[in-house]
């Protein structure tokens, strides 16, 4: 319960309640951060102490703290804004697929700095900013695009980009081509590729990496993001009327008061999480069955190349030439365990059949195998739901991308298996969370004593 | 006729496999006798049940009027009776043989007046016409999940060992569970084309609480399409040989490492098929079936322990086609198992799970008589037992040789239960030493059996002196039991554990499937009439003796007599010639003290304190050691004011006293001892049967009668007598009530591993912990 002021462990969720003595870690880079944030936001009305990182300083000052500690916070704003990190802000996920990867552009530029900036970190800065797309299968998802964000007192944009992990060896080359070392900035890494690539790191372009957990930097660059809000607009919605998937409507919602919430990130695998506060979560348990495995059975079953042809090819298919539904079994409804019909008995069960596997259509091959493996994780899902006591499920990763068939399957299985009782929801920055939380913590590391 | 010969019945020769060589009357046995039918009708297999009615010759004895005697009769005579008891035959063949096996069983049903055929599973619906016109019975569908649970029930409650842990890489693969005396709640989850999970709370309360469709199916459907293999065998087969890490990304694939402050080690599987999604490699078949096994088994693992989590159970049984007996699949299940539950909960399997539903559709036919109000019991002469899983063995060659497979179960006398003196009903195991476990003890004891075989004929063959095809019949069990041996030799868990006891019984059902019902009743006769004539000589010395040297006598008394057995070759001779001497000759034979294991002292000191209020006696072999060695001891009992419940065998065993018997030894000692005769007339000595018919002893199942007289007589001291009661089984049992085990080891082999030598002597006296009515030094001894 006490938290010793001496000690230096981030984030334990104690030292909260101990107000403003402590060291960096918790209290004054909350404080600092905060001076500097964007307009007032949507997480203005809580009380949550976890939200505190965000709120105006004019907020906490207002809360009746003493004169001397009001000016403490202030002498440590100004360390801060001295000890801000050096540019380029990045945060980087590298994940199993995909690598994530958030930069922050600064549009408060003075001339002064403008002059001193050295050439290759202006050149990285035009490359990202004035491309869509790098090289082949690098892209930046504009819609996502973060406008006009204060973050440590710099205002700027907040860029979104993406590309597969297997052109990391490429990105790295690439670090090292832009002698990227040069720059002395830190480059925060999440995702396992943090460490897998490490070395490769080091040694290919003389960079250190700054680890961080995934798990970590996927809450935290969650709260973070639905903090700031989506360029005004909410960053969480969830479906209106989910037991008629054909029919349901994607409704913005706030996630005001967030705790505690059911966190499903799916990337390849699919990590499910029990979050009661901002550093208080536990790891409830995983799957092997995520997106890497729809794709890659995607791929060895209908010859297909990447996720989006995937998806496309699904949207067109029918998973009941496919699956084995109840009625096929039972010719109707299982009343005796009140089964619908139309519910999935067997998965791929109709492939079992010779016949109607030499008829099959590579569309219907794919909307079976995202059927399956999203009522899969929606099944387990909705079990830790109950196991857990929790009722809020927020479904986040980059199998959700540009996928409305699985967002609205998963909302219609949390609500139909739950009979209403279990709420899906989903985020629009689907699967930058852990990239911006790496950054977050970048920005909080160079304010280390 | 072999099964090739049905063409003349109009039935179609072409479509049987070559391979079934096996005699139709060894198949569906006891057709002509069917009275209920069930069928249960798979993806690829059929399940036949039937109810039918053996005639089997049973050995009675009956007593001679006394008061006629005349000196040199025997005390009781012997006469082979014919009765009838209830079986059930359970049938499991490939779907391919429906029509042949229909057309025969047309053929033999003779006496019959069913009219209904119970029917379950995918298939009934599409076989419903063709049952219906080669049986002339109408097809009545049973829900199929209903019936698999009541199976289940079925056989969890009367088959000994029916559930088993599976560990691919332990000494024996299977560890058998014992069975729980309350099978419920538990958690069944069949993995059919679909998973289904139920939450079975008792007998007619159950609940479908979740499922999935990621199943049996998924693995075939998706297997085949990815490898072009149609079989689902062959797409086991496959798996067995490819390596998932080749297509499934690992946690070390993604972190180079482990994810060690999750404790995430390297191996464990981040993404299923996650590095498939390349276009430019090729994967094997092996491989990719491999990485499809793992992913529907961790997947099924995961969600039984998100249900065993939820509704707080521990038992989780699974069953279904992806299951049945399949090594491949019951490893990764066991393994997703133990990984999701940190090895909190166990995955069970089920030695008869492919009959669950036939045996559920059957109970529901047969609600009526009520078959759930008896016991059942496994016959082990006429069941095939568990399939060898060896991985050696092609599993396409495993289905093929497994054409037919059956299942036999014998409607019991008597309804069985535990002994309500077992201080913990659910751990208590009654074999001593696991032969599964225990090669080496294994092929000690097979051979033992095998060398015994001779002797067992030939004593079958007199028994039945006047019947000459007793020589016939004794050849075909000796091929019979020569053939379990064989067997279990290779599949030491085809049913359960292998031990000393199931070698035993297996032999008794052998015997009494070629209606050798009693070997031994003649030589019993024989030796219970001599050692009668020596009873009363031996209170009389026994009553001249002090107290102290009387107890010592008594028990050696008991220890002599025990060496009676018509196993030991060393003192059958003498037994023949002259009992007294032999008699005699045996307390010589025994070890001095210190016994090998000697309790003595305790049990001595025991004595000098209050009598007990009531002893339970499982007794052992007829003759002298019953009436020389057993009575005098019971009487003392007696005389301290000690009731005394014997305890024998309900059916015989080699030539162990059945109850039957011990009624007329216990008239005729009566009649010629004042003590017996009045314990008898004052219902302080009883007889009960103990509803078993072997020569060891299970405490787990016995006659529900003597658990009854055990409550209301509040016995407080068992005694377990010989060998295969109180050695081979028993011996490590803890009873909440004073117990004496006594028995003379009559086996060197069995005598080296204790520690000892040949007539090395076991008395062991228990007290459990805690027990207040102990020695109490302080008591004034009375002796007489």
């Amino acid at each position: 319960i006490v938290c010793d002021v001496t000690s230096q462990q981030p984030g334990s969720g104690s030292c909260y309640a101990n107000g403003l003595q402590r060291g960096f870690h918790s209290q004054a880079s909350n404080g600092g951060c905060n001076t500097f944030n964007s307009s007032g936001n949507c997480s203005g009305g809580t009380s949550n102490v976890e939200h505190f990182r965000y709120l105006h300083t004019d907020d906490v000052e207002a809360n009746g703290s003493s004169p001397a500690k009001r000016c403490r916070l202030r002498r440590r704003v100004e360390s801060l804004k001295r000890n801000r990190p050096p540019f380029p802000w990045f945060g980087m996920d590298i994940g199993g697929t995909l690598v994530k990867l958030v930069y922050f552009e600064p549009k408060d530029i003075t001339a002064e700095e403008e002059q001193e900036e050295v050439e290759n970190l202006k050149s990285i800065r035009r490359y990202l900013t004035s491309n869509t797309a790098y090289g082949k299968t690098g892209v930046r998802d504009v819609h996502l695009e973060l406008k006009n964000l204060t973050m440590c007192g710099r205002t700027g944009n907040l860029h979104f980009i993406r590309f597969p992990t297997q052109a990391m060896h490429r990105f790295i080359q690439m670090g090292s081509d832009k002698n990227f070392s040069s720059l002395h900035t830190t480059l925060c890494a999440t995702g396992g590729g943090a460490y897998k690539f490490e070395n490769d790191f080091r040694t290919m372009a003389d960079l250190e990496l700054l680890k961080l957990d995934e798990l970590d930097c996927l809450i935290h660059g969650l709260l973070y993001v639905d903090s700031v809000s989506f360029n005004g607009h909410p960053q969480c919605y969830y479906f209106e009327n989910p037991s008629d998937t054909q029919n349901s409507v994607k409704t913005p919602c706030s996630l005001a008061d967030p705790f505690p919430m059911l966190l499903v990130n799916i990337g390849s695998g699919v990590s499910i999480l029990a979050v009661y506060s901002k550093d208080d979560y536990k790891r409830v348990t995983g799957t092997s069955l995520g997106g890497g495995t729809f794709l890659g059975l995607c791929c060895l079953l209908t010859g297909c190349e990447t996720f989006e042809e995937a998806l496309d090819m699904a949207s067109r298919g029918d998973s009941s030439n496919v699956d084995k539904l109840v009625k096929d079994i039972y010719g109707g409804d299982y009343e005796r365990f009140s089964l619908q019909g139309s519910a999935v008995a067997s998965s791929f069960g109709h492939m079992m059949s010779k016949e109607k596997r030499d008829s099959i259509s590579k569309e219907d091959l794919a909307r079976a195998m995202l059927v399956t493996i999203t009522n899969n994780i929606g099944s387990i899902a909705r079990m830790c739901a109950v196991n857990e006591k929790i009722e809020r499920v927020v479904f986040v990763g980059n199998f959700l991308r540009i996928n409305t068939v699985s967002t609205k399957l998963l909302a219609y299985a949390m609500d139909f298996w739950s009979k209403g009782q279990l709420k899906a929801l989903f985020l629009e920055h689907e699967g930058y969370f852990g990239a911006v939380g790496a950054l977050l913590e970048l920005l909080k590391s160079s304010e280390e004593p | 006729a072999m099964w090739g010969g049905q063409s003349s019945s109009g039935c179609a020769g072409h479509s049987m496999d070559k391979s079934i060589t096996l005699p139709p009357d060894e198949i569906f046995r006891n057709l002509e006798n069917a009275k209920r039918f069930a069928i249960d009708i798979g993806g690829s297999l059929t399940k036949l049940a039937y109810y039918s009615t053996v005639q089997h010759k049973v050995a009675k004895v009956r007593s001679f009027d006394h008061t006629a005697k005349t000196e040199g009769d025997p005390l009781y005579e012997i006469s082979m009776q014919e009765e009838v008891s209830a079986r059930l035959h359970f049938i499991k063949f490939e779907n391919a043989y429906i029509e042949t096996c229909l057309d025969f069983i047309k053929d033999h049903l003779v006496n019959t007046d069913t009219k209904v055929i119970k029917a379950t599973g995918g298939g009934a619906h599409k076989f419903k016409d063709l049952i219906e016109k080669k049986l002339k019975l109408r097809v009545d569908k049973e829900d199929e999940m209903t019936c698999l649970i009541k199976g289940c029930n079925f056989v969890l409650r009367n088959i000994t060992h029916e559930a088993f842990v599976y560990a691919k890489h332990a000494d024996s693969e299977f560890r058998f569970q014992n069975t729980h005396p309350d099978i419920f709640p538990y958690l069944l989850i069949n993995i059919g084309s679909g998973v289904s999970i139920f939450k079975v709370e008792s007998e007619d309360t159950f609940e479908r609480v979740g499922g999935s469709s990621i199943g049996g199916g998924t693995f075939w459907g998706l297997g085949a399409l990815l490898t072009k293999t149609k079989r689902f065998d062959e797409l086991l087969q496959l798996a067995s040989k490819g390596q998932h890490t080749n297509v499934d990304m690992l946690v070390k694939d993604i972190y180079g490492g482990s994810y060690g402050s999750l404790g995430l080690t390297g191996d464990l599987i981040a993404s299923s098929f996650g590095k498939s999604a390349t276009p430019d490699k090729e994967f094997s078949k092996e491989d990719m079936a491999k990485s499809l096994l793992h992913m529907i088994s961790n997947d099924i693992g995961q969600l039984a322990c998100l249900y065993a989590r939820l509704h707080n159970l521990t038992r989780v049984y699974f069953g279904g086609f992806f299951i049945r007996g399949h090594p491949v699949t019951m490893h990764t299940i066991t393994y997703s198992i133990n990984f999701f539950t940190k090895g909190e909960v166990q995955a069970l399997f089920l030695r008869h799970e492919g009959y669950l539903g036939t045996i559920g559709a059957f109970l529901k036919g047969a609600e009526e008589d009520n078959p759930n109000q008896y016991s059942w019991g496994e016959n082990y002469a006429g069941s095939s037992g568990l399939m060898s899983t060896s991985p050696d063995l092609n599993p396409m060659q495993r289905a093929r040789s497994g054409t037919f497979d059956m299942l036999e179960m014998d409607r019991l006398e008597r309804q069985l239960v535990n002994l309500p003196l077992l201080q913990d009903p659910s751990s208590y195991i009654p074999d001593t030493v696991d032969l599964s476990e225990d090669a080496l003890a294994r092929e000690y004891w097979l051979y033992c059996f095998e060398e015994a075989l001779d002797g067992v004929v030939k004593r079958a063959v007199a028994s039945q002196p006047d019947l000459p095809e007793a020589a016939e019949r004794a050849e075909k069990f000796r091929h019979k039991y020569q053939h379990k041996l064989q067997t279990l030799r290779h599949q030491p868990f085809a049913y359960g554990s292998l031990t000393v006891r199931s070698l035993l019984d297996t032999r008794e059902h052998c015997l009494n499937e070629f209606n050798f019902p009693d070997p031994y009743s003649k030589i019993k006769q024989g030796e219970n009439d001599l050692a009668l004539k020596y009873f009363q000589k031996a209170v009389k010395s026994l009553g001249e003796l002090s107290w102290e040297q009387r107890q010592f006598a008594l028990v050696r008394g008991l220890l002599a007599g025990n060496v009676f057995d018509w196993g030991a070759k060393a003192v059958s001779d003498v037994l023949e010639s002259d009992p007294e001497f032999g008699f005699e000759h045996a307390k010589l034979q025994l070890e001095e003290r210190p016994w090998l294991v000697d309790a003595y002292d305790q049990w001595l000191k025991r004595l000098k304190g209050p009598p007990h209020k009531c002893a339970l006696f499982f007794v052992d072999n007829s003759g002298i050691d019953i009436i020389l060695g057993v009575f005098p001891f019971v009487r003392e009992l007696l005389c301290r004011g000690t009731e005394v419940v014997l305890a024998s065998n309900s059916s015989p065993a080699l030539n162990d006293v059945t109850n039957s018997e011990l009624q007329i030894l216990t008239e005729r000692i009566a009649a010629m001892d004042l003590v017996i005769q009045s314990a008898v007339k004052e219902d302080r000595l009883t007889l009960v049967q103990s509803g078993s018919s072997s020569p060891c002893l299970d405490l787990s199942r016995l006659d529900k009668v003597l658990a009854g007289v055990v409550r209301e007589r509040h016995v407080d001291l068992v005694i377990i007598e010989g060998m295969g009661r109180a050695i081979h089984t028993n011996y490590y049992a803890i009873l909440s009530c004073e117990s004496l085990k006594m028995a003379v080891i009559k086996n060197s082999w069995l005598a080296d591993r204790l520690g000892g030598k040949l007539f090395s002597v076991v008395f062991k006296y228990e007290v459990p912990p805690g027990h207040k009515t102990t020695t109490l030094d302080h008591v004034p001894v009375t002796p007489s």
